[in-house]
């Protein structure tokens, strides 16, 4: 099907794999641990970016030496994760200070309301 | 020799991203609030397309990519449909 592997290549491959599962294993340590929601949503950036980012090069890596070819259509994953977590995390912690602002906690809720207007004495 | 460690590393990635959806499915039922079950399937959404490149890396087809490119679509479009919903009360204005 393909050429042997070379052992470097065996070693990239094995290490850029490990790194990036192990950093996708520390963001959801930290999602699982994190105590308030804005705290919550930094750990799993990390899986996001970097963990799928190396996992992304060893598969560059590894399909380009067996296949004795450049095979990059993994920078697809990789332009539309980059592209797409801002956006994601964004929409979600707008989603959340409206919520805790209408629970009445959270930062937005830090500020005291203005006073409301008493009614007119008749 | 090279071959073996190869895969050696392989199955023990997917067992620390097996892992890492095992502690994102248990944020996924505690989470107190709706977001943060939002945020944890996300998150399993991501180590999912992991452990799907892993998968392909494994088993040396590129088959595997597209239901990982698949996979980040889907979730892309859940989460940002869910968190539209946190925001307004309905998705589709």
């Amino acid at each position: 099907m393909s050429a042997a592997l070379p052992p470097w290549a065996a070693a990239v491959t094995a290490l850029l794999v490990v790194a990036g599962s192990l950093l996708a294993l520390v963001g959801s340590i930290g999602l699982l641990r994190m105590k308030t929601f804005y705290e919550r949503v930094h750990p799993p950036t990390m899986g996001t970016t970097l963990g799928i980012g190396l996992v992304l090069v060893a598969s560059m890596v590894y399909f380009t030496v067996t296949q004795s070819r450049p095979v990059l259509h993994e920078i697809l994953v990789g332009v539309f994760m980059t592209m797409n977590t801002p956006v994601t995390y964004v929409l979600l912690v707008r989603a959340a200070v409206h919520r805790d602002a209408l629970a009445g906690v959270g930062p937005a809720a830090r500020e005291p309301a203005p006073p409301e207007q008493a009614p007119p004495e008749p | 020799m090279s071959a073996a460690l190869l895969d050696t590393a392989l199955v023990a990635s997917q067992a620390i991203v097996a892992l890492a959806m095992v502690l994102a499915l248990f944020r996924l039922l505690a989470g107190p609030h709706a977001q943060d079950r939002v945020l944890a399937l996300d998150t399993l959404y991501v180590n999912a397309m992991i452990l799907m490149l892993l998968f392909g890396i494994r088993s040396a087809t590129t088959l595997f990519f597209e239901a990982a490119l698949v996979i980040g679509v889907l979730g892309f479009v859940a989460t940002v449909a869910i968190a539209k919903f946190l925001l307004r009360g309905e998705v589709i204005e």
